[in-house]
């Protein structure tokens, strides 16, 4: 399977990663808030240790309402390409419909240098609307702002010299994008939520897909990944070629119920500032479920998870959001280390192909 | 815990009247709850364009958080065209699909005459099912004949307001209860 393009070689097993949503919340436990500087050094901290520990990758998202610190994402990026030289960096996501995607070209393309080649881009809609308000785009462009800018992120990846016009940016005539990234492309996914309605337009236009997903039997989401798989081919693109990664909830402890326990009002609190609506308990409690999609739980009953998960979608990146709601940094580093010690290795014995083992 | 109390529509007066009688029960027998009472007369509240709840300013925000926030509502509603006012179908609108999780929430119902009575059941409840509420199963209906002046009239239908403003309260502390004892976290 070849996805030299998205530097991604899945010979060497399923790729693990974490990312944050760069939320800035009051740890429920405390009620204590730190400062959104120490958020932010912290989540520079967090990518110095996930390199130190063997992860692959880790990302920042862009969110521009209250309860969150990486409005700027592509500046904390570019300070984590220079805090770290191995482990490839990304967004989680960049909201494209509220940017200018030449501007966001240069930006990714920039710490793609910075970093010696280890940048990637993943393009989302934005859960949370404010953001149009602020940076004055109309909501009811919603849908073709996102489709309009992401086209042409995805041209000026492809073509260095660009003509482009419409609807929502100047034209572009015999434009140069640069600088360039070091290997000439930037790996550019499309982030999708957990129903195979958008998932199909990211297979239909042959782009990686990274899916999001909070709870719930894997086996729902395996529906969006077939959905995204079939709209490729159809789309007259080798699914084969495509890489599909996965991001959601990951909270280690030493017993699944430990996990659960310690996590949970994190999630519920956190989500209910800023998303509005809490975490139903009992879907939280189905989480100890080996075949719920939340992999939070014991280093063994996590490795399970992931690899029922892995024999399902067939993925090659997972990336672990594990510092949500205030979560303290103790903790993170925690985690982390679990991660590199026990989980990784595992998840790597068992997905890695063997010596002279063929697709 | 948190009852809030929606009168429903922005026409007229015997939704209010019933709700008014409704918290005015529900404060004498429990001053311990903390009961809000929301009539949609008196806020401008804009039509849900699909956004986040978070995103939407002013009294269309105030509101959406109030009823976020409770524990149980308690809905007030007329019955026009056959169906539930667009007032009150915009409030749930504006929430999100599964806005009543872990909330309990009951019905009282004012009507011209008893040709509407199966209009909750039929149109109300299948909205508050979908949006995951407990529903209390039975609604108080009040006719436009059980009022006079901007009151109640008829025993009956203090006596069966009482008993589903305690039906409230009980399910509400005893689910809560229930979910206390089934997790711990």
């Amino acid at each position: 399977m070849m996805m030299k393009k998205y530097r991604l070689d899945p010979a060497k097993g399923l790729e693990f990663g974490l990312y944050t949503l760069g939320d800035h919340l009051a740890n429920p436990y405390t009620g204590d808030r730190i400062s959104a500087q120490k958020r932010l050094q912290e989540i520079i901290e967090m990518a110095k240790l996930a390199e130190q520990a063997g992860l692959d990758f880790f990302s920042v998202g862009e969110s521009h309402q209250e309860y969150f610190a990486t409005q700027a994402h592509s500046v904390v990026l570019a300070a984590i390409a220079q805090a770290t030289s191995k482990i490839k960096i990304g967004s989680s996501s960049t909201i494209i419909s509220t940017s200018d995607p030449v501007r966001v070209y240069e930006d990714f393309a920039t710490i793609d240098l910075i970093s010696d080649g280890r940048c990637e881009i993943i393009c989302g809609r934005a859960s949370r609307v404010g953001l149009f308000e602020l940076l004055g785009y109309n909501l009811r462009d919603y849908e073709e702002l996102f489709e309009e800018k992401f086209d042409l992120l995805l041209k000026i990846n492809e073509e260095e010299v660009i003509n482009w016009s419409g609807e929502f940016r100047a034209p572009l005539k015999n434009a140069k994008v640069i600088p360039r990234p070091k290997n000439g492309y930037l790996p550019i996914w499309r982030a999708v939520g957990g129903t195979p309605a958008s998932a199909i337009k990211a297979g239909y236009a042959g782009v990686p897909m990274f899916m999001a997903h909070l709870g719930g039997p894997a086996s729902v989401f395996k529906r969006t990944i077939d959905a995204y798989r079939e709209a490729a081919r159809e789309g007259g693109h080798d699914p084969s070629k495509l890489p599909v990664a996965t991001a959601g909830f990951f909270y280690v402890a030493e017993t699944t119920q430990e996990a659960l326990k310690e996590y949970y009002p994190h999630i519920n609190e956190g989500m209910k500032r800023t998303n509005g609506r809490g975490f139903p308990k009992q879907l939280w409690a189905q989480g100890a479920d080996t075949r719920s999609i939340m992999n939070v739980g014991s280093p063994q009953q996590i490795i399970e998870k992931i690899l029922y998960q892995h024999e399902m979608f067939g993925h090659q990146r997972y990336i672990a959001q594990l510092d949500f709601g205030g979560v303290p940094f103790d903790k993170i580093r925690k985690n982390i280390e679990i991660i590199g010690t026990e989980i990784l290795p595992a998840i790597r014995k068992y997905t890695a192909k063997k010596e002279g083992e063929t697709e | 815990m948190k009852i809030v109390g929606i009168s429903g529509s922005i026409v007229g007066s015997k939704t209010r009247t019933a709700m008014d009688v409704t918290i005015k029960i529900l404060k004498e027998k429990y001053p311990h709850i903390d009961v809000t009472l929301l009539d949609l007369a008196d806020f401008q509240i804009q039509f849900s364009d699909g956004r986040n709840y978070l995103d939407y300013e002013g009294d269309t925000k105030y509101v959406a958080q109030t009823v976020m926030d409770a524990d149980a509502l308690i809905l007030g509603t007329p019955i026009f065209q056959a169906s539930i006012p667009a007032t009150l179908k915009n409030i749930f609108d504006l929430l999100p699909e599964k806005a009543f999780q872990d909330k309990v929430v009951s019905m009282v119902v004012t009507a011209g005459s008893a040709k509407h009575f199966l209009i909750p059941e039929q149109q109300l409840k299948p909205i508050l099912s979908y949006m995951k509420a407990q529903i209390v199963q039975t609604y108080v209906y009040i006719e436009e004949k059980d009022f006079f002046r901007k009151a109640i009239v008829n025993d009956d239908i203090l006596f069966r307001l009482e008993r589903l403003v305690e039906d409230t309260v009980m399910l509400t502390e005893t689910f809560a209860k229930i979910r206390e004892a089934a997790y711990d976290f």
